[in-house]
């Protein structure tokens, strides 16, 4: 079905069905508990779990693929925000329009980023893409303030023109009327689950993304990008010119970074130059890596990883720690309350670049790795039970 | 002409931070093979070392004795430093005052042993693995490092004084026979400048006039042949790995008075002296130094108001639109040496 697999079917109708419940699977605690802070399921954080998947199955496309790091994706997702904003002050708030142009912008700049960029490889390429990157957001930040409102961001206001919107046309981004922001909430006894528009919008074209990366994944295309990682001299001696494939592998990935951030930008109609600074691509690099570069699956982990634990790691403070350990002795208390302290609330980023290493160090292959091993810890239990002799050799 | 000199002092100043720091990440590069997305926090973590010792001389407790009394008639205890108790009275004042020049004796132990740590620690291990992965942990290593620094100092610059002697500004212009207050310069950053040429020129007598620097500059060459001559290559690589933190961290010990230290001036510089060590060519030293200037002074003469006019912007984006076309068309730098990372 779908041109897919068995096994890859599963995969996407496992994350067509995770992100279609999800407003329901990320709220396990009662809205009233104690626990409810560590629910995930409200549309803000759900909608950045999506488009950061997004941003992160595109860089898979290019990173996983093509092996080539780039430290200069950032600039795609401003672009595409950007480009998203204008559509809105211009045309219309309807999304689609915005969107679409946010994809054909970033796939555009990418050409030009893409082609120069691509002359060389390996470090000089990280350096390369940084360069531009950087030179992007210093731009938005000076010259170019009349398109990107400087440090201010680009705003939508009333007095836009919007020649295709009417009268009285919704003065929030929508899809042909129904606002982004709209959402039913449903109580089910103590739980309240919240199903929002912006989300399931976000959340399909997540899903369309992830099917495209399936197929790029499975395709004689992505066969031959993974044969420019594996050995790209050797791929230039048989007579064939890589250049063109990682090309394209660069501009899909770029208008995928596109895709996201016309989608920041539909949700929340803002757009300001630091979604462009180089730590911004580090975050989607770390995404990407967390979960597992050239897996299908492991962008979307990280993205959602990364976002979840920032968003519950800067909410637990002094007072909630001590909330937790208060069954302790005072002294062992504060003790322990003092030890978390630096991790926790601001100090997420420090947890995240240890976090970072330990992954880099361990298991360069990220979670879906470190998933795969305990799968196989088990297994192979099972096979010594199986053939208590040990002569069966290990599924490698 | 005034105007073109003043550029030009201005970007020694930032060039020579910038060649600093692309020499010491050369000679991890040139030795070691790796590209270390860590040492922009090696610069900060020694212009912390400034505060921190300037913070350690400006402990103090209150005196015992009341040195008067306040305006409600309460007896007023004056705060008394340590330092001045335990060195006296103008010894005292004077550590205080000179004491991020002072700063350079503790933070030599300091980054050398830091150094020593981030490679037999971390990166011994990476040696093997792609550039990538060298790139992704030093990249962890970097925002581990920024953020420890952080919740100590807070996200705040902290001003750092230079001694009170090289406060004022020096008037080129008199000297040179233009008008007063053509060419003014702040007496630091041309101490900063005569520094760096110190440490640049040190570290190129090191590797040049002794024999450990004789075993490196081989090691550079063709490791596996020093290797196999009995020599222990990895041993002196690691001290090249502290020399290299070494001289990141002075070129922040002496940045702090310039600056006001705070706990992202790291990736800051970072970003901007890879740049210069890709234009000066991967692993050459003196293209390092060379780049580090030649961008330093690119950079001040396109910040001013009569090319502004001309290129709106161009002070921002001088330094990547130079690295972009040096890549494009030499490959190697300007100074690198044939086949040494072209791909």
């Amino acid at each position: 079905m779908l041109g897919l697999n068995k096994k890859d079917l599963g995969v996407l109708l496992l994350v067509a069905l995770l992100a279609m419940a999800a407003p329901i699977l990320l709220n396990p605690f009662p809205a009233d508990s104690g626990m409810a802070q560590f629910n995930a399921g409200y549309p803000d954080l759900m909608q950045r779990f999506v488009i950061f998947g997004i941003f992160a199955i595109g860089y898979n496309i290019l990173f996983g693929l093509t092996g080539y790091l780039s430290f200069g994706h950032a600039a795609f997702l401003g672009v595409g925000s950007y480009s998203a904003v204008w559509m809105m002050k211009l045309l219309s708030m309807n999304v689609i329009p915005a969107i679409l142009l946010s994809v054909i912008v970033a796939g555009l700049f990418s050409v030009v980023i893409g082609y120069v960029s691509l002359r060389r490889s390996g470090i000089y390429f990280s350096i390369l893409t940084l360069a531009f990157a950087q030179m992007s957001f210093n731009l938005a930040y000076s010259v170019l303030t009349p398109i990107t409102n400087g440090e201010t961001g680009l705003q939508i206001s009333l007095s836009d023109p919007r020649i295709l919107d009417g009268a009285n046309a919704p003065s929030y981004p929508n899809l042909f009327g129904a606002q982004m922001n709209s959402a039913a909430t449903i109580d089910v006894g103590s739980w309240s689950f919240t199903f929002s528009v912006g989300y399931y919008l976000c959340a399909l074209l997540m899903l369309v993304a992830f099917y495209i990366s399936i197929r790029i994944f499975r395709s004689p295309f992505g066969l031959m990008l993974r044969a420019v990682k594996s050995n790209q001299q050797r791929m230039n001696y048989t007579g064939l010119n890589t250049k063109p494939y990682t090309l394209a592998a660069f501009v899909i990935s770029g208008m995928y970074a596109g895709l996201a951030g016309g989608l920041l930008a539909a949700m929340d109609p803002l757009a300001g130059a630091e979604r462009m600074q180089w730590t911004a691509s580090g975050e989607v690099v770390l995404m990407t890596i967390l979960g597992g570069a050239g897996t299908l699956l492991g962008p979307v982990l990280g993205a959602g990883f990364i976002k979840y634990f920032e968003n519950i790691f800067s909410k637990i403070n002094d007072n909630v720690l001590h909330g937790w350990f208060s069954f302790m002795p005072d002294g062992i208390e504060d003790f322990i309350i003092t030890i978390i302290h630096p991790f926790v609330g601001k100090g997420w980023h420090l947890t995240l670049g240890l976090l970072f290493m330990l992954v880099v160090i361990f298991l360069p292959g990220g979670l879906v790795e470190g998933g795969q091993r305990i799968g196989r810890l088990f297994r192979r239990k099972k096979a010594d039970t199986n053939t208590p002799d040990g002569t069966k050799t290990p599924a490698e | 002409m005034d105007a073109i000199l003043l550029q030009l002092l201005n970007g020694l100043d930032k060039g020579s931070a910038y060649a600093l720091i692309a020499l010491g990440l050369t000679l991890i590069f040139g030795t070691l093979g790796v590209v270390n997305f860590a040492h922009g926090a090696i610069f900060m973590i020694g212009a912390f070392c400034a505060v921190t010792l300037s913070k350690i001389f400006s402990l103090s407790h209150l005196a015992s004795e009341p040195s008067g009394t306040d305006f409600l008639g309460k007896p007023k205890y004056d705060d008394v430093l340590y330092i001045k108790e335990w060195f006296g009275e103008s010894a005292g004042a004077w550590m205080l005052d000179w004491s991020v020049p002072l700063s350079i004796l503790f933070a030599i132990p300091v980054m050398i042993a830091i150094g020593f740590i981030m490679e037999r620690g971390l990166i011994k291990h990476f040696y093997k693995r792609p550039h990538a992965d060298q790139i992704l942990v030093t990249f962890g290593l970097a925002i581990v490092l920024q953020e420890v620094i952080k919740y100590f100092y807070g996200a705040n610059p902290i001003p750092t004084a230079a001694p009170e002697a090289f406060r004022g500004s020096f008037d080129f212009g008199v000297l040179l026979g233009f008008d007063p207050n053509a060419i003014i310069y702040p007496y630091w950053r041309l101490i900063y400048f005569a520094f760096s040429a110190v440490i640049i020129g040190g570290v190129f007598a090191f590797l040049q006039f002794t024999t450990f620097g004789m075993v490196v500059r081989a090691g550079m060459a063709d490791r596996e042949t020093v290797g196999l001559l009995g020599i222990n290559i990895d041993k002196r690589f690691t001290i090249m790995f502290g020399i290299a933190a070494a001289v990141a961290g002075l070129a922040g010990v002496m940045y702090a008075p310039i600056n006001s230290p705070n706990y992202h001036m790291g990736m800051d510089f970072l970003v901007l002296s890879f740049v210069v060590v890709v234009v000066g060519g991967m692993g050459s030293l003196p293209g390092a130094v060379l780049a580090g200037f030649l961008l330093g002074i690119l950079e001040s003469f396109a910040s001013m108001n009569e090319v502004k006019n001309i290129l709106p912007g161009i002070d921002q984006i001088i330094i990547y639109v130079v690295a972009i076309i040096i890549l494009l068309t030499r490959p190697r730098g300007l100074m690198g040496r044939k086949g040494v990372m072209e791909e």
